[in-house]
């Protein structure tokens, strides 16, 4: 079977497994919605939320879904014991990894499609002012935050504390991710969008992701061979 | 020339023609100019520089003997368990009468 | 090894012996004054640090793709003691900062940066600690993304407006500052060596420990 039709064949599985409980995808949504919640709470002067702390809000509501999303991925790989069978599949790891990867990134998306637009209303942020240039970063920062987070999830899944362990190894790494989202995203909130500095951000982000998806496919198959 | 070492060669390629250009587009900084010597101290200290001075070497110092120290617990913690195993081993080889003891 | 180590503390203690009395004798900087002396510990601190980290990813990447398990030794040690000189530099750095700044701290790009790499190279200590079997593997993976935050990290003050000096300021160091400095770079490379041979030393007991136990089961 050729690399990407096993990457496919990864994919889908994930997705079917995940339409038809929906578990992960409820989960993440509320969590999200929960977060936003807390923070509008601590960053709202007078009705009005600080400037830049949409962009805040965004992408850590991002990351900390992501986390949970990642989490109960692999969890869920672990408990049906399906993780060993797929690692014993005749199939190179870096398929498996890259299959994992678009998966995690679906979920992601799933999640950006319903934050983005709750933060744009809740804050009153212009997202979508400049809708390509925003879901590049987006685009970008969930690559980059998906190939970190795939691979150190399933690396943790057959260890101990993997629940404590995940967010202590996530977060430091991602943290380029994030501020690279972040301060692209506030450059276009604005009152004059600052498409300069926005697009270098992006370039920033994609020079990230270049670093974080090679780094990934290369450490995936040793770290995860036994 | 294997595959894996075809794809990680170009995977590695790619990394650098993406990064480069990310890095050219940011914008330049500000000239920050280095450091200029003078022979007497400057006289203008709203708060004493003394204090920090002392309290960063001072640190510095603590952090590499508290460092040594702990390297120097654990290294004695591991010398006494393996003389104990060592001997542990030598009980067990002449009441058995097993051949030679491991390197 | 057993015979150059000695001569390696020694120079080590000749070395940090003599650093105080050339630091005395450097001459103040014109804007700083006092307080920039922190400078000949904080910046060798700094380079010895980046290159912790960079014997760790390359320690670490041996282990991960060749299975050398003197490697996974080398790469816990350098892992704990990019935390020490990371502490170091994190800690001497806002002491001067609070005079030079007038701040604490400032989130630009530099320290920004170099307190996630700290953080990396802790996550990576945490992970051998608490993750149980196979960790070795997994923190040699961790180890890998933070070695490669290093170059970032370095070249941060010269991409972006930041409070800290960029790295123009040692190559341009006037010849009665560059001595001093370059004195106590050799000393805390020294030191590095010094610190980096126990701690292995220690790996390898343990690593002897193990073996014994294990004759000890059979």
């Amino acid at each position: 079977m050729s690399f990407f039709s096993t990457a496919l064949l990864v994919v889908r599985k994930d997705l079917l497994v995940e339409s038809r409980s929906r578990e992960v995808v409820y989960t993440a949504l509320l969590f999200a919605m929960s977060c936003m919640l807390v923070f509008a709470f601590g960053l709202v002067k007078e009705g009005q939320v600080v400037t830049d702390a949409a962009a805040a809000i965004l992408w850590i509501t991002i990351a900390f879904a992501g986390t949970l999303a990642l989490g109960r991925v692999f969890d869920r790989e672990r408990q049906n014991e399906t993780l060993r069978a797929l690692l014993l599949a005749p199939a190179s790891r870096a398929s498996i990894y890259v299959g994992k990867f678009l998966g995690v990134f679906a979920l992601l998306v799933m999640v950006e499609l319903v934050v983005v637009p709750l933060v744009a209303l809740m804050f009153g942020a212009r997202l979508f002012r400049h809708p390509w240039l925003m879901i590049g970063l987006l685009a970008a920062g969930s690559i980059g935050y998906a190939a970190v987070g795939t691979l150190f999830a399933a690396m943790l899944a057959r260890s101990r504390s993997r629940g404590a362990l995940l967010p202590v190894l996530l977060y430091p790494i991602t943290v380029p991710v994030i501020i690279g989202g972040v301060r692209g995203t506030a450059a276009l909130l604005g009152p004059e969008a600052d498409l300069a500095v926005a697009r270098a951000w992006l370039m920033m982000l994609v020079s990230f992701d270049a670093v974080f998806v090679t780094l990934s496919l290369w450490t995936f198959e040793p770290a995860m061979t036994d | 020339m294997t595959l894996k070492t075809i794809v990680r060669a170009v995977s590695l390629a790619f990394l650098l023609v993406v990064a480069a250009p990310a890095w050219a587009a940011t914008q330049p900084p500000a000239s920050q100019e280095g450091f200029v010597p003078v022979d007497q101290l400057p006289t203008d200290e709203e708060f004493p520089a003394t204090p920090l001075v002392a309290a960063a070497y001072g640190i510095a110092w603590a952090a590499v003997l508290v460092y040594v120290w702990s390297v120097w617990r654990r290294l004695q913690r591991v010398d006494r368990e393996l003389a104990e195993v060592a001997r542990r081993l030598e009980v067990q080889r002449r009441s058995t009468g097993s051949p030679e003891a491991p390197r | 090894m057993q015979r150059t180590f000695p001569l390696l503390v020694l120079m080590c203690i000749a070395l940090f012996g003599y650093a105080p009395f050339l630091i005395a004798g450097a001459p103040y900087e014109s804007t700083m004054g006092l307080v920039q002396k922190i400078f000949y510990f904080h910046v060798p601190s700094a380079i010895a640090m980046f290159l912790s980290a960079f014997v760790c990813g390359i320690a670490s990447a041996i282990f991960l793709f060749q299975r050398k398990p003197g490697a996974d030794r080398v790469a816990v040690s350098a892992a704990e003691l990019t935390v020490l000189l990371g502490l170091i530099v994190l800690v001497t750095g806002p002491l001067w900062a609070r005079k030079a700044w007038g701040v604490w701290w400032q989130w630009d790009a530099r320290l920004t940066s170099s307190l996630v790499m700290w953080l990396v190279f802790q996550a990576y200590l945490l992970l051998r600690r608490f993750g149980g079997p196979g960790s070795d593997k997994l923190s040699a993976a961790v180890a890998l993304f933070g070695a490669a935050l290093v170059p970032f990290v370095y070249w941060s003050v010269n991409m972006w407006r930041t409070l800290h000096p960029t790295t123009n300021v040692v190559p341009s160091l006037p010849p009665p500052m560059m001595g001093p400095f370059l004195w106590c770079m050799v000393a805390f490379l020294a030191l590095y060596g010094v610190l980096l041979a126990v701690r292995v030393a220690l790996e390898e007991r343990r690593a002897r420990l193990d073996t014994l136990y294990l004759a000890l089961e059979d």
